[in-house]
């Protein structure tokens, strides 16, 4: 049954696309590869043009210069009606005058394809729909409409599926599950998905790849874990979860590692995590990756990364783990995620404590944040 | 406490009343129709049915009847489609001079309808147009059509342009996007629309009176014989045409309401 | 619903329009050019009559093309009484309606928000005037209370009224007209305001407030500004330009005759021609004077 769904996706290929509207730029430069079968999610904050890049995909905006391909061809100039692709939309966008069954249909009417009833019922067993089949969009819950607009796009057996913000309206608990079984129906019918978000927690659990876009253009793309791993600019850094960045001239470099000196303190990454080997340069790490001592001063090697003394002046319980922000003078604060598993005994705000984290750790940025000069 | 359970009561015995002003004239036009009387029919002789059941007897009536429903049905169906398709431009399309053609929306409306009908005749006279069937008809969409541009309007506004995107999305061209999802979603906002303009148009004296030259219509033949009476039969179209407003008005309501009760919403 | 068209404007729900096009020429020339060319024109041809000359000939009903200008003073001063009392009477009927409507409309929209099946019925009553002919309900009120009715001899017994007195053929009995033929075209403005009008913000109000006087002055009232507007737009415009009300084989006498009443004589049975095209003229000229300096002053300029 699912197979009968399942088509061979294609790549998807965007080059040079620019868009500007009256007033502003919303896509500055984006070119773009999604191999066929991938799961791929374009994440960024609203107005970064991730979803003006969904919609010159599917062809409701043209591009103001740039073109797509989609399976090697150019479909730039391609209607949306002449598109072998599918959205899910944001608002799902079911036609309130049509059943759910008719709705799920409708494609495959437009398109004159023979059984189209039948075909619609068999995709809304795929989303376990069947038996609401005769109802109204409106007298279906949130998730209901989510799976029915799902259905509607896949059963046309779409080269490329479009998905943008499918869950933004779900609550939490329901988006979580419906991102499983967004996932789950992505493997089992083997198209490629595009999807738009908002979420890097959505993005980085369902995508193969996710590339974090910010004010019109690409930030850096990979598989999930890499990006968290090795942020490469200050934006990803921040967008993809938190990060404790640290800022001054590179002073030292051996072999495989360079320093840079923050007020008196060496902070050292490697080589190859840095993007930048000289000059002023940001050095971060995650909240998670660091950790403190209180009291004395640790006795740390070379692969080790020493700051302090400072002081707790913040403590945060969120259930799995601890977050406490140091203030170190002349440095800044600096967040640390202590997992709550009863080991560590009890820090009392105010406390006096160095930070230490693995240098292997560290990141090096390409950029510096906004207002630390140059 | 007092005070509020006074003003609690207050309004809707107000609101009783209210209503009850309202439908007097109603109730009286109604109950004359079963007047036993001839022509003035001003005074109360007794029940008969013989007007609702000879209501054409009285020829020049049911021609004036005639006119005026072949009058509200073309003119309605001109101004619902060119009101339709302004409406939609209206709140779809940014455009230049769109200010421009909400105003000349605005001033049929504003315009009283002593001058509209005096300029339109002024007009039809100017240019040695005989005044008629269609220049009644050309009258009636002039003041029939902002109405329809505005009743439509307000349905478009509720309409999400996403719907017609994932129309296209799901491959109709834009003529079937049309057709099969824009048309239905706008339909309940064209039918008030047209229901409005024909009310509208049905009921209109004062334009029709300056621009009608020979023809009558129901409107027109009331105030002419309103001189020496009006006889019972105008009183039977008119509680005719009214029954079978409300009643087709209340009772698609109380479908909608029960459909609506049955799907659950 | 048709009720719509009585509304102020609604808040724009669907998104921003689209890039102009050849379809919005395709869509809005139609009705532009028909508009053009059955109400502009007809204006136009409005102010050409109304400084036209009288034919050399005398014959009645005769003019040429010409530019006489002192149509526009002989009308202002000739008709100068029926100008002040269609303004007058509009005025009154207006302020009438909207005392009447208000109380109709708050309690259609706000009271009987728990029932939508009934206040779709009240709304339908509302309106249900509009569907059985005009003059008929106008004459109906001319035999109700005409001199002999039981209502005006009831009057007359409780001595509320002189021996001699009566209703029909006064001013009053006009105004009593327009009030009546034209209060549901207050009351559905007023009620789609007051339909969408968000509760909460009373309660915050008499939270603020406290007095519920001062809740409808400050929150009420400023909220549902709107549909007073339109209401009283559609409702003194209409009312001013009226003359079934006011004439004699209705609720009037040649004593309360208004400005259509005369370009009714002039146009269609004195055959005067210009003097009835000058005066329209001068009407819609006091009209949309009027209706810009109340929209501008009222600060609601986007009501279509």
């Amino acid at each position: 049954m699912a197979n009968s769904l399942a088509n061979t996706g294609a790549d998807l290929e965007l080059r040079g696309i620019r868009k500007e509207f009256p007033g502003f730029t919303a896509i500055e430069e984006l070119d773009l590869k999604v191999p066929a079968g991938q799961f791929f999610a374009l994440l960024g904050p609203s107005g970064c043009g991730k979803t003006t890049t969904l919609r010159i995909v599917a062809g409701l905006e043209q591009p103001s210069s740039g073109s797509v391909f989609l399976g090697g061809k150019d479909i730039t100039a391609t209607k949306p009606h002449e598109r072998a692709v599918n959205t899910v939309f944001q608002s799902y966008a079911l036609f309130p005058h049509m059943t759910v069954l008719e709705n799920v249909a409708f494609g495959l009417r437009q398109r004159k394809i023979d059984s189209p009833l039948e075909k619609a019922g068999e995709a809304l067993k795929l989303v376990e729909l069947q038996h609401l089949a005769e109802r109204r969009p409106q007298q279906l819950s949130g998730g209901q409409q989510q799976r029915v607009a799902l259905a509607r796009a896949l059963v046309n057996r779409p080269s490329l599926l479009l998905l943008d913000e499918p869950l933004g309206a779900l609550d939490l608990k329901l988006r979580r599950q419906m991102q499983i079984e967004l996932k789950a129906i992505q493997m089992e019918v083997g198209l490629t998905f595009l999807h738009v978000t908002h979420d890097q927690e959505e993005a980085m659990d369902m995508a193969d790849v996710v590339a974090v876009m910010n004010k019109g253009r690409i930030e850096q793309m990979g598989a999930p874990e890499v990006l968290y791993d090795r942020p490469k600019t200050v934006f990803v850094s921040k967008f993809l979860g938190q990060s404790n960045l640290f800022i001054g001239d590179v002073v030292e470099e051996n072999g495989n590692a360079l320093s840079i000196n923050v007020a008196g303190s060496k902070i050292t990454v490697p080589k190859a995590r840095a993007e930048k080997h000289s000059g002023k340069i940001a050095i971060g790490v995650r909240p998670e990756k660091a950790d403190f001592h209180e009291d004395v001063a640790p006795n740390v090697g070379a692969d080790t990364n020493l700051i302090g003394p400072g002081e707790i002046i913040d403590i945060r319980f969120t259930g799995v783990s601890n977050q406490y922000l140091i203030e170190i003078p002349n440095i800044g604060q600096v967040t640390v995620f202590a997992q709550n598993i009863g080991k560590s005994p009890e820090t009392q705000l105010g406390a006096k404590v160095w930070v230490t984290w693995k240098v292997e750790h560290a990141f090096g940025l390409a950029d510096l944040p906004a207002g630390s000069g140059e | 406490m007092r005070r509020f359970t006074f003003g609690k009561l207050a309004l809707p015995i107000y609101s009783l009343l209210a209503f009850a002003f309202l439908m007097v004239p109603i109730f009286y036009t109604i109950l004359f129709s079963f007047n036993d009387a001839p022509a003035p029919n001003t005074t109360w002789k007794g029940f008969t049915l013989s007007h609702w059941l000879g209501v054409c007897t009285n020829e020049t009536l049911c021609t004036a009847l005639t006119n005026s429903v072949v009058i509200g049905v073309v003119s309605t169906l001109i101004a619902t489609i060119l009101g339709t398709a302004m409406a939609i431009a209206l709140v779809r399309y940014s455009f230049k001079g769109r200010g421009a053609a909400s105003l000349s929306l605005f001033l049929p409306m504003a315009t009283p309808e002593v001058v509209l009908g005096a300029g339109l005749a002024a007009f039809f006279f100017n240019i040695g147009f005989q005044a008629g069937m269609l220049t009644i008809i050309i009258a009636h969409v002039v003041f029939c059509l902002s109405f329809v541009v505005v009743t439509v309007k307000a349905r478009v506004q509720t309409l999400d342009p996403v719907l017609e995107e994932a129309g296209r999305d799901l491959y109709a061209n834009p003529r079937q996007v049309f057709w099969k999802i824009t048309f239905p979603l706008l339909l309940p906002g064209i039918m008030a629309a047209a229901l409005l303009s024909f009310a509208l148009s049905f009921d209109d004296f004062i334009i029709t009176y300056f621009n009608s030259g020979a023809v009558d219509t129901f409107p027109k033949y009331i105030y002419v014989v309103s001189r020496r009476g009006v006889p019972a039969e105008a009183n039977v179209i008119a509680s005719a045409v009214f029954l079978l407003a409300i009643v087709s008005v209340v009772a698609s309501q109380l479908v909608s309401a029960l459909k609506r009760k049955r799907l659950g919403l | 619903m048709a009720f719509a068209a009585f509304g102020p404007s609604q808040p724009v729900v669907a998104g921003a329009g689209k890039k102009s096009s050849p379809i919005v020429l395709a869509l809005l020339l139609p009705g532009i050019i028909y508009l053009g060319l059955f109400f502009l024109t007809p204006l136009i041809s409005l102010i050409i009559t109304a400084v036209e000359v009288p034919d050399a000939s005398g014959a009645i009903g005769a003019y040429n093309y010409g530019f006489d200008i002192s149509n526009f003073g002989y009308v202002a001063t000739h008709y100068f009484q029926q100008i002040l009392r269609s303004f007058l009477y509009a005025t009154i009927a207006t302020v009438l309606a909207l005392l009447i409507s208000y109380p109709l409309a708050y309690f259609i929209g706000v009271r009987m928000r728990r029932f939508a099946v009934l206040q779709r019925i009240l709304v339908t009553l509302v309106i249900a005037p509009f569907f059985i002919s005009f003059l008929l309900r106008t004459l109906a009120w001319k035999q109700l209370l005409a001199d002999n009715s039981w209502a005006i001899e009831t009057l007359k017994a409780l001595h509320l009224m002189g021996a001699n007195d009566y209703f029909i053929g006064t001013p009053g009995s006009v105004i009593f007209g327009l009030t009546y033929n034209f209060i549901p075209f207050m009351t559905l403005p007023l009620y789609t305001t007051l339909e969408r009008l968000d509760l909460r913000l009373l309660e915050a109000g008499s939270d603020l407030y406290a007095n519920s006087r001062h809740v409808f002055t400050r929150v009420t009232l400023p909220i549902t500004l709107p549909g007073i507007i339109s209401g009283t737009l559609l409702t003194f415009i209409p009312i001013s330009g009226d003359y079934v009300n006011a004439s004699a084989n209705y609720l009037g006498s040649s004593k309360t005759s208004m400005i259509g009443n005369m370009v009714e004589a002039d146009f269609l049975q004195n055959l005067q021609y210009p003097s009835a095209a000058a005066l329209s003229v001068l009407f819609m000229a006091v009209i949309l004077v009027l209706v810009w300096v109340y929209v501008k002053k009222s600060g609601t300029e986007d009501l279509l």
